[in-house]
């Protein structure tokens, strides 16, 4: 009886992730068919890439915002970082590397690993911080990443290559006939072969879940949720406070420096990109997803992402219509009435169904 | 030798003495009850057992090692588990897992064993359901085990938290107010239970407690905290009847 119990609700967690697993790809199945049978225009094809992301981008703030409790307002720095270690990766390594998923395979590897890093320096000092302290710096920290980089002069030449901060390289000291811009300042970063494919970004998403499952369900996911639920608690019976806010911050901030690789792959590179607005916008996904729920999140970044895209077509009125629907989604998913509402409806249908049946 | 000893320990806030000059000695295997007006001190003894506050004076023993300063972890690794007298369990996670987290640090896999569902991660995540399931099944909650915590009712979630400490594998269980907030036939079930613990894990326990019927029902040993120095000690019987003792918890 009781290994029952325990079995059947180990099972029932299992199917969830599955479920949560068999959305995502059957989604982005239905949306390459559609697309290639040409029932939805080129513009929507251009929209699965960056739906990829932003998905690992949600899913890797959850674990920090809704399962670990903290919130961060930095994710889009760590995003930043892995990004340009991704891409200039892949610069320089154009010639030394040729095969070009091999070499985008390591660029996400280093840059997931470059960003995770940076995640655990920064939440070091911040783990004595807790709630709106906590928030305020990790927002400044992530202004701070992306304003270090728009500060960064990378050039090659035959000599090999030079590197300045906040000023420009003196090309008197280049050799200019083997010259080439790799990092230059505030201005977009070109030259980033387009590796990124649909089917790879969504393999990443799927890799991304199985392993964000994977620690949701072992002792370190446990550990996350009791410092979320009570810290004096969790201290109290010995769970090591420190140790596991960092994994959780390393594991999160690897997760956004493999979507910032697949971005710098996918798109013409510019730091301004992923300023606080980005690490908003993704807050507003999982938050909108539910907070602890990844189901959640990735649905709220499959609507809230395509919405301004399907919108389009209502030109100047089209952010207005955006703050209303997401305002509604807000209330909606909130309000006590709403919800009893919609499980009434819900329920006086799937009960009509069943006297249909009959 | 006393499985806790505590030796003029003391703790001031500024100019105030919360607790000044303590003096305890608990057997391996006893019942030990700390008892005194609301105030006196008595849940600054539990806290500075546990490393939440660090004494600014005296020291305190368990199996004659020194653990006065050690933190929270480090106290509860040497053996020594709480309940807290506002219950404080993981709210939105099972009544299981709120078990298995007591467990966490007897079990040894790394968190890459995890992603990658390595055999040991099986293996321990087994013998670990098992052991919280036993556990469970002690305070009668197996029927429950995949409820949210929080929707246990408030007897039942005592238990609860005096399980997940149990779970830490304790030398000495310490219990803030276990009865606090219960009516007369919860209080009449956890006096059954604090024995039986007493008697199937072979634990010392000391506890906090204002409701005489359940002290004077199970305690063995009494120390009266006044003011935050202790007024008395002795055996149960002969502490209650001290005029002294009734003075301060009625007054004159």
């Amino acid at each position: 009886m009781k290994k029952l119990r325990t079995g059947s609700k180990a099972e029932a967690g299992l199917k969830n992730n599955l479920i949560t697993l068999a959305i995502v790809v059957v989604f982005f199945a239905v949306a390459e068919i559609l697309v290639s049978a040409g029932v939805l225009g080129s513009l929507f094809e251009g929209l699965l890439i960056p739906m990829c992301y932003y998905i690992i981008m949600a899913i890797s703030l959850n674990l920090i915002v809704g399962i670990l409790g903290e919130l961060s307002l930095g994710h889009g720095g760590f995003m930043c970082v892995g990004a340009y270690v991704g891409a200039v990766f892949s610069v320089l390594m154009k010639s030394a590397i040729p095969n070009a998923g091999l070499r985008y395979a390591l660029a996400l590897i280093l840059g997931g690993l470059a960003a995770g890093l940076i995640g655990v320096l920064i939440a070091i000092p911040i783990l004595r911080l807790q709630g709106d302290y906590l928030a305020i710096v990790t927002l400044a920290f992530g202004e701070i990443i992306y304003k270090i980089i728009q500060n960064c002069y990378l050039v090659s030449d035959k000599n090999g290559l030079h590197f300045s901060f906040a000023k420009p390289i003196d090309a008197s000291n280049l050799d200019l006939t083997s010259k080439k811009d790799i990092l230059n300042g505030a201005m977009a970063m070109n030259g980033v072969p387009r590796s990124a494919t649909v089917i790879s970004s969504l393999i990443l998403v799927v890799i991304t879940l199985i392993v964000i499952f994977n620690v949701i369900d072992s002792r370190s996911g446990r550990a996350f949720k009791a410092i979320r639920d009570n810290r004096i608690a969790a201290e109290s019976i010995g769970v090591h406070i420190t140790k596991y806010k960092l994994t959780a911050f390393f594991i999160s901030s690897f997760f956004a420096g493999i979507a910032g690789v697949i971005y710098a792959h996918s798109n013409a590179l510019s730091a301004n990109k992923f300023n606080y607005n980005m690490s908003i916008l993704i807050l507003v996904f999982v938050v909108l997803g539910g907070l602890g729920n990844i189901r959640g999140s990735i649905i709220a970044t499959m609507i809230l992402y395509a919405l301004p895209e399907i919108l389009r077509g209502f030109q100047a009125y089209r952010m207005l219509l955006y703050a209303i629907i997401l305002i509604v989604m807000m209330i909606l998913n909130n309000n006590e009435k709403c919800k009893a509402f919609f499980s009434g409806i819900w329920k006086k249908r799937s009960g009509k169904k069943k006297e249909d049946a009959r | 030798m006393s499985l806790l000893e505590i030796n003029n320990l003391g703790i001031a806030f500024g100019g105030l003495k919360a607790v000044d000059a303590l003096n305890m000695k608990i057997e391996k295997g006893q019942l030990y009850g700390l008892i005194g007006p609301n105030g006196a001190g008595k849940t600054t003894v539990f806290n500075m057992l546990t490393g939440v506050y660090k004494p600014t004076e005296g020291r305190f023993f368990l199996d004659g090692e020194n653990l006065t300063g050690h933190s929270p972890i480090q106290i509860n690794g040497k053996g020594i588990a709480r309940t807290f007298q506002n219950i404080r369990l993981f709210n939105d996670m099972s009544i299981l897992d709120n078990v298995k987290l007591g467990l966490n640090n007897k079990q040894t896999y790394t968190v890459a064993e995890g992603i990658f569902r390595s055999p040991r991660y099986h293996r321990e995540e087994k013998a670990m359901n098992e052991k919280a399931m036993e556990l469970l099944e002690v305070f009668d909650l197996q029927e429950q085990c995949d409820w949210k915590a929080e929707n246990l009712p408030y007897g039942k979630q005592r238990k609860l938290e005096i399980a997940r400490a149990l779970a830490t594998d304790p030398k000495l269980l310490l219990l803030d107010e276990p009865a606090a907030g219960m009516n007369p036939n919860e209080t009449e079930e956890l006096m059954e239970t604090i024995r039986f613990i007493r008697d199937k894990f072979n634990m010392t326990i000391l506890l906090i407690e204002h409701d005489m019927r359940l002290v004077s029902g199970i305690c063995e040993q009494l120390t009266v905290l006044n003011f935050g120095r202790e007024l008395t000690h002795g055996k149960t019987a002969e502490v209650l009847s001290n005029p002294e003792v009734i003075t301060a918890y009625l007054g004159e």
